[in-house]
């Protein structure tokens, strides 16, 4: 590198470092189906700029000869497919970050998979990108890993499309082949929202295209891939949006300072400024923004800052701080898209923690609006989704949280669903508009309240929660506990789960759609009863413990007593009391729990009854002694 | 105007530091001495400021480090008032491991792997700052900023949670952890410019001097102590040479160079056609030997 005459001395080279500094960043991903040559694509990049290192490229060619699929050429996806399972399956599974710059910008580039089934690391790489490069295979055309990649890339708000038709060369360099594709391309994606769409036909293998322009398409006027890359114009839209900035802490280390802590999502801020604290709705004052390297008088997007207010407001982790007179939203309720992740499907009704980049909530899927078929981008109806599927479906939250819609902003529009047993990632969401039902019903304040109407019986409600196979003895426990704190004086109500499926429940099956719903149909109307001041009995299979955790939530602390009536499935499937064990056993009766549906057994239960050898008399004694003592 | 470079990864950093401040309930620094470790504490401190760190540093001290990088290491934590905690593989100590009588791979994993898993646990962290980037080595291109691991502490990289946006998943049940790098998306020549431009203090060995050095496996080692004994033939020849990454000594490669100021290193960087883990034998054991580690529990 003979620029480095340049930097002779320590002031020279602090210049040209400044001056590199300052080089535009364009974050772009690879993506596309499997065997389209994302990887190859990314390492023929690298080696033709230059940028990779002597003892890497040795250790690429003996690679090449051991695992590499290019016959006696260099295998250049080998530079990117780092684990093990990958270079001996010949595949991408997660994706790999590599970094480069050329003397116009800095990359930062994801390659990601094609298999349908690590759908979730496509998207984890295409969550940050500016701009996707999605490859197709020439002698393939537009495949339906095209078409999700397109549909993914587009929902998560990227805006500029590279269509690299590659492998070009094995249809000896065609342009109808190649104007075909980009017709295609160009005819479905006509509502997705891209700013450009740019097709350019290149051998990734041989580097027609990539680097340079190739001397073997005379046909092709546009530019190579690298020129594309390096001169798309890329709008820096969140710097002049309204600001925001989501807390992620509070910056305590004595009485005399109290900061906020976060990195500015949008906008910019300074002194003096009026800003809004989103969830209470106060307002205050910028005092200072207050950094390592001393105070600033203003920042903008992307910063982290601590910022310290003049008034004495309730800020936490988790809140927004927003220009005052442009705020986000706060509610409980909205609509989003969501991308699925998990093995386990997506449950309307199913209790999940919902995470934004700053706050973390219980959350529910109220409804399930419809699912987008990758095939023509219709909207289908459905019950559930399931891994890689896409829908749009109202949420709501225990409490509320604050946000924008994710066209506006896509840090505070976005949040993830994590499973509240196994802490996975099930699911990705961006949020389309707050409900009006959430924003316009408020809470009805009653003078009366639960306390009030609890004291006129001299008891403090509670939910007796028992849970256990069917035919465990739960409605019989039920029953002689009624009697008992009944003979007590106590005001009491028995809900059982299958005189309810009667009634309120008669719509719902026993699909696992189905007994979720069922379950927050009994948690509800159990809340209500106990408003009103009630002892409430539920006897009910509730097999999952998601939604016993979802009931048990909707309580005050201690009102939800969860009671695990244990009786082994053998001993269940003897007694039979109404005959459905031998019905199922005999396939008569699907989703059988026990028997062709699973049950999840407490892991905590406040009460734990062990019913062999101990008659319902004795059971029940011991939940009214509990309830006695609590 | 857009973020500058350097500004850009700083702020990126401080805010994983302050999401794994917010939300784990004991978290850890793991300090190494080396480059990356400085780096790391100087954007820790950062993004607390006023406030002290809220975590202590953990160094995994296999005691066959240069000696001036635990003569560093003691400095730093006294002039910084750092909360710091050596430890050291009790067992490996009792056996009297060394990469020397015992091969490099068993040394690292007793030392080392086996060392910080014991640390971990002793100590129930279950969020550990480490200071890997991505441009290292192909496993860790791979790896996310939030890297969970079971209550084995180990790996599985097939089986990474989504991380989308920067909104991280940052539960785990107990017993359970996670591995978190805040420098992910660093480069090498990044982490220089940012020592010069904010005149980060590192180890001296990074800058060239003359130093014993033995040649061996086709790496120049220097003998930092008595414990290393000469083969046939083997002698030591002074030398000007600097370390691109600092480990165990034995098992660390000088370059011969003569940058011996930041800037020069920063100059020699950007004519560099070598990757720094070219020093590095434990890397070199066996094909796919880092992802291996890391299934193990290595950082």
């Amino acid at each position: 590198m003979n620029a480095l005459a340049f930097a002779a001395t320590s002031d020279a080279l602090k210049e040209y470092l400044a001056e590199q500094e300052q080089k535009p960043l364009l974050r772009f991903i690879t993506c596309g189906s499997v065997d389209d040559g994302k990887s190859t694509l990314i390492g023929r990049l690298l080696y033709d700029t230059k940028l990779i290192f002597d003892d890497q490229l040795e250790a690429l060619e003996r690679d090449s000869v051991r695992h590499g699929n290019a016959g006696d050429a260099i295998d250049f996806s080998l530079l990117l497919d780092g684990l093990e399972a990958e270079r001996e399956q010949g595949i991408t599974i997660d994706v790999a970050y590599r970094y480069f710059a050329t003397s116009e910008r800095r990359f930062i580039v994801a390659d990601t998979p094609g298999h349908e089934e690590y759908t979730r690391n496509m998207a984890t790489g295409a969550s940050t990108a500016d701009l996707a490069i999605l490859l197709v295979d020439s002698r393939q055309g537009i495949l339906q890993q095209t078409r999700r990649h397109a549909y993914i890339a587009s929902l998560l708000g990227i805006r500029h499309i590279v269509l690299a038709v590659n492998k070009i060369d094995l249809v000896n360099y065609d342009e109808t082949v190649f104007e075909t594709i980009a017709n295609d391309f160009r005819f479905f994606t006509l509502d997705f929202g891209f700013q450009t769409i740019t097709a350019i036909p290149i051998s990734a293998r041989y580097g027609d295209n990539v680097t340079t322009a190739s001397q073997n398409m005379p046909w092709y006027q546009g530019p190579s891939l690298l020129g594309h890359l390096e001169t798309v114009p890329i709008a820096d839209a969140d710097l002049n949006r309204p600001f925001r900035l989501p807390v992620q802490l509070v910056i305590r280390p004595h009485l005399d300072f109290r900061g906020f802590a976060g990195q500015i999502a949008a906008g910019r801020v300074s002194v003096g400024d009026r800003i809004a604290v989103t969830k209470s709705g106060h307002t205050s004052t910028v005092r200072s923004i207050v950094t390592a390297d001393g105070n600033l008088t203003s920042a903008a997007q992307g910063q982290a800052v601590t910022l310290v207010l003049d008034d004495e407001v309730d800020v936490s982790r988790g809140d927004l701080l927003a220009a005052a007179e442009d705020r986000p939203q706060l509610a409980d309720q909205f609509m989003a898209h969501l991308v699925w992740f998990s093995s386990e499907p997506m449950m309307p009704g199913r209790s999940y923690v919902l995470r934004t980049e700053v706050d973390s909530v219980p959350a529910t899927i109220t409804a399930l609006k419809y699912q987008v078929d990758i095939n023509n981008f219709s909207h289908e109806a459905s019950k559930s989704l399931h891994m890689n599927e896409i829908g749009v479906c109202n949420i709501a939250t225990q409490s509320p949280i604050a946000f924008d819609s994710y066209k506006d902003n896509r840090t505070t529009g976005n949040f993830v669903l994590i499973d509240r047993f196994t802490n996975a990632t099930v699911g990705a969401g961006m949020i389309d508009h707050p409900l009006r039902r959430a924003t316009n019903i408020q809470w009805q304040a009653l003078d009366i309240n639960k306390e009030a109407r609890a004291a006129l019986k001299h008891q403090k409600p509670a939910v007796l929660w028992l849970t256990g196979y069917s035919g465990a003895g739960k409605s019989t426990i039920a029953n002689t506990l009624e009697k008992l704190l009944h003979a007590q004086g106590k005001h009491t109500y028995v809900l059982d789960g299958d005189n309810v499926r009667h009634g309120l429940n008669r719509d719902l099956g026993f699909t696992a759609e189905d007994r979720v719903e069922n379950i927050r149909r009994m948690a509800e109307v159990a809340k209500l009863m106990t408003q009103a001041g009630l002892i409430v009995i539920v006897s009910a299979i509730s097999p999952f413990r998601s939604e016993r955790l979802m009931a048990r939530d909707l309580f005050d602390e201690g009102d939800f007593i969860e009671i695990f009536v244990d009786t082994p499935l053998s001993e269940c499937t003897k007694r039979d009391p109404k005959g459905l064990y031998k019905k199922a056993m005999a396939g008569e009766l699907q989703n059988f729990t026990g028997i062709s549906s699973p049950y999840e057994e407490p892991e905590n239960a406040e009460i734990h009854l062990r019913t062999v050898n101990h008659s319902p008399d004795e059971l029940a004694l011991r939940i009214a002694q509990y309830l006695a003592e609590r | 105007m857009s973020l500058a470079h350097l500004q850009r990864l700083e702020a990126e950093a401080i805010h994983i530091f302050r999401e794994v401040a917010a939300t784990a309930s004991k978290p850890v620094m793991l300090y190494s001495i080396g480059k990356d470790s400085s780096v790391l504490l100087h954007l820790a401190r950062k993004a607390f400021f006023p406030a002290k760190l809220p975590f202590p540093l953990l160094h995994v001290d296999t005691t066959w480090k240069f000696r001036e990088m635990i003569d560093f290491r003691d400095r730093t934590a006294k002039e910084l008032e750092l909360d710091l905690i050596v430890h050291i593989n009790p067992d490996g100590v009792e056996k009297n491991i060394g990469p020397i009588s015992h091969g490099s791979s068993f040394h690292t994993h007793m030392m080392k792997t086996v060392a910080l898993r014991q640390a971990l646990d002793k100590y129930g962290f279950d969020a550990a700052f480490g200071g890997a980037r991505r441009d290292e080595e192909k496993s860790r291109a791979k790896e996310r900023i939030f890297s969970f691991r079971n209550a084995q502490h180990s790996w599985d990289p097939k089986n990474q949670r989504p991380e989308m946006w920067k909104t991280y998943n940052t539960r785990v049940a107990p017993g359970e952890s996670m591995r978190v790098f805040p420098l992910s998306n660093w480069t090498e020549l990044d982490i220089w410019q940012y020592i010069l431009k904010e005149e980060i203090p590192i180890v001296p060995l990074y800058f060239a001097a003359t130093r014993p050095v033995i040649q061996r496996d086709g790496m120049l080692i220097m003998r930092d102590d008595e414990r290393m004994p000469l083969a046939d033939g083997e002698s030591v020849e002074e030398r000007l040479v600097r370390f691109r990454t600092l480990g165990c000594y034995p098992l660390t490669g000088a370059i011969e160079s003569d940058a011996a100021t930041v800037p020069d290193i920063v100059r020699e960087m950007l004519t560099a056609r070598t990757s720094e883990r070219q020093g590095r034998l434990i890397d070199k054991d066996e094909a796919g030997s880092m992802e291996k580690k890391k299934r193990e529990g290595y950082f």
